[in-house]
This record gives C-alpha cells, structure tokens and sequence, in this order.
C-alpha cells in the first residue's frame, strides 16, 4: 500500500517537472521562463523525494529526502530571485508585448 | 502558423512519450527516461538561448532535475548512496548558481 | 555565546539525521564537527550593528501563539503552490501561450529581515509571481507577474501580498 502511494507521488513529480521543462523552452523571455521552471521543477522534485520518503519510511534514506525537499524549499527561489535581479541589472530586456516595467522607471 | 508548429511539437512529443512507455521496463526507468527527455530540453534551450541570462537559468534547473534523478536511482537500484550525491549536488548547485547571478550582475565574489 | 551553544545543539542534529548511526567513532567526529560549525559561522547569526548604527530587529520567539500560526501558514502555502503548478502547466500547453506579462510594484508593511525573506520566497512559488527586488527602506517590491491585472500599486498589492502579510505579520512582528 505505502509503494503505491509513493508511486503516485513520484508520477505527479515528474509529469510537473516535464511541464516546467517544456516551459523552459516555449516561453518567449527569460523571466517567464524563470517563473515556469523554477515553480513547477523545484514542486516536482519535492514530490519524488516525499515519494522515495513514503516508500522508504523512517530510515536513514527517508531523512534525507526530508532533508532535501526542506533545503529546495528554502534554495530554489531565492536562486531564482538572485538570477532575475542579476539578469535586469545585466540588461536582458523583458518581452516586447508587456505591459510595464515599473522597474525599470524606478532604476534612476 | 504558430498553431501549425504547436502541432507539430505535440506529435514529435507524443511519439517520444509512446515510445518511452511501449518499452518492456519496469516502472522506475521509464521515470527516468521522461527526466531524461527534460534534461534534453535543458541541453536544447542552453544550445539556443540567446543571452548568457537564459544559459544560467537552464544550468540552475539542470542541478534541480538531477537531484530527483538521483533518488529515483536509489530508489531503482536500492543503494542508499544516491540520496547522499543528490544532497552534495543541491548543495553545490545553488552555491554554483549564485556565484553566477553575481558575475551577470556585474559585481565581485566577496560581497 | 548563547548564538554558539544553539548552533552547536542544530548542526549535531543535522548530523545525527544524516549517519543515523550511534557508534562511538562518528559521534566524536559529530561533536568535532559541529563545533568547528559553531565557531565558524556564529558571527553571521548575531545582529550586526551597520554603518548608520541601526542595529536590525531580533523577532520574539517565546510566544506560542507565534508556532501556531506557523503552523496555520504551511497548510495555505502549500495549497497555493498547488494551484501555481496547475496554473503554470495550463499556461505552458495551450496552443496560443495565454500571457500577459510585466513587472509591478507592491507595497509591503513588513519590516525584519526573516519576514522579508519568508514573504519573497512565498512570492514566488504562488500563481504567476516571482519577485525581483527588495526596496527595504521604502518596504517596496518588485514583482514579476505573468498575467497582469492591474498596473497599480494599491491593486497590485491587494491581489498579490495581502493573503500572505496578514499570516506573517502575525509571526514574526
């Protein structure tokens, strides 16, 4: 009973993280790219590693993985946030059917 | 025009998917074939993009994929090891990915 | 000196979970380790008087009214990181790439340095939101949205923060 609940929960991961990484390359600019991969990558991973915990149980593999999904949790976005600021700062311009850029008035 | 090359994209990606699942393996590996096939869209947008933003964005998602990519092994070859690669990786990753953020940001290492 | 002995105490527990062994062999290199940890990094966990002599705010962490609400947010994080990934995954398939993006400016009430952070990561991982940068003096955000609903700042800031600062005002201040 517990493999088969792991086991959906690993589907679930990786069918987001084929989402996400099909976003990757569909989107038209960086930003949205970002947004796209980074939710739906760092949620599917987290889903395989409660997957590999549930069929594991409480052994030394099932903390880890607990361990690890606290660390992505915690990782992922502010890697996320530090590319986009760096990324504006550098230049990349946002796609040319925006709406606004509010950041970029208020930059001088 | 653009739907024509949606569609396109949707039978070449459908054919992949039916290939990967009419394969005589077990459960695990055909996960790892779709994890694959994402690390291979990875490669393609790091071949392609345009500005030295989008290679560090696929470089930062790559870390992420191959951390589940190291649990499904352990799950799939029963060594517990994997789990600890996968630790070190993340670990690695994301100061890895920082570092980056800082040189495309134009500053030094040790601000 | 307080800072180092907890230190000490989180870093031999991360290693008690990661060997899961009791032998006598890795609970000396356990001890070992954890205090060269403690030693190392404590000086970055205490609050540092900056060059204007602000000495940034400590959070009280004695109330238990503060876990409870902790408690209450993980359940309504979770949920709405749910909803982003359903949100994204419909986004990504459809035929005519249904965005409208752009980046917006939110007010926030929040003022410590933790509250700031938990508010930006929870930022970005809910429906089409990904902040970019942090105005502390002026407690402004910018924020990446995907599909924009309204140029302003008030509006802005009512759909995109609201649900969220209400918790973490609760928590942390």
């Amino acid at each position: 009973m517990n493999e088969i609940i792991g086991y959906i929960f690993i589907v679930a991961g990786v069918v987001f993280d084929f989402f996400g990484c099909l976003g990757l390359v569909r989107f038209p600019d960086l930003y949205n790219r970002l947004q796209a991969a980074t939710k739906c990558v760092t949620i599917g991973t987290c889903g395989i590693m409660f997957g590999v915990f549930i069929i594991t149980g409480l052994s030394p593999s099932g903390i880890k993985a607990l361990l690890i999904i606290l660390f992505l949790i915690l990782t992922a976005p502010t890697a996320a946030h530090a590319l986009a600021r760096g990324a504006h700062k550098s230049g990349v311009k946002l796609w040319e059917k925006s709406i606004c850029d509010k950041y970029e008035e208020d930059a001088d | 025009m653009r739907f024509l090359r949606w569609l396109t994209g949707l039978i070449i990606l459908a054919a992949i998917l039916i290939w990967i699942f009419i394969h005589p393996f077990n459960f695990l590996v055909r996960c790892l074939y779709i994890l694959l096939l994402c690390s291979f869209l990875c490669l393609f947008r790091i071949l392609k993009g345009p500005t030295a933003a989008d290679r560090a964005v696929s470089v930062d998602i790559l870390g992420i994929l191959i951390v589940g990519f190291c649990a499904i092994l352990c799950l799939a070859t029963g060594r517990p090891w994997y789990l600890d690669i996968g630790i070190a990786w993340a670990l690695q990753s994301f100061i890895g990915v920082l570092a980056l953020s800082k040189y495309l940001e134009g500053r030094s290492f040790d601000e | 000196m307080k800072t180092k002995i907890v230190l000490f105490i989180v870093a031999f527990i991360v290693w008690l979970g990661l060997t899961w062994s009791v032998e006598l062999l890795s609970l000396i290199v356990g001890v070992g380790v954890a205090i060269l940890v403690a030693f190392l990094t404590s000086d970055m966990f205490t609050p540092l008087r900056n060059k204007t002599g602000f000495v940034s705010k400590v959070p009280e962490f004695k109330q238990p009214v503060r876990y409870l609400w902790f408690l209450y947010y993980i359940p309504v994080f979770l949920w709405e990181c749910l909803k982003a990934n359903f949100d994204v995954a419909y986004r990504v398939g459809h035929p005519d790439l249904p965005i409208n993006p752009g980046i917006v400016k939110v007010k926030t009430q929040l003022k410590t340095e933790l509250a700031l952070t938990f508010l930006a990561n929870s930022i970005t991982l809910t429906p089409g939101t990904l902040s970019v940068d942090v105005d502390k003096e002026k407690g402004y955000l910018y924020v990446h949205w995907i599909n924009v609903k309204d140029k302003g700042v008030e509006g802005a800031t009512r759909i995109v923060v609201e649900k969220f600062e209400k918790i973490l005002r609760r928590i942390f201040e």
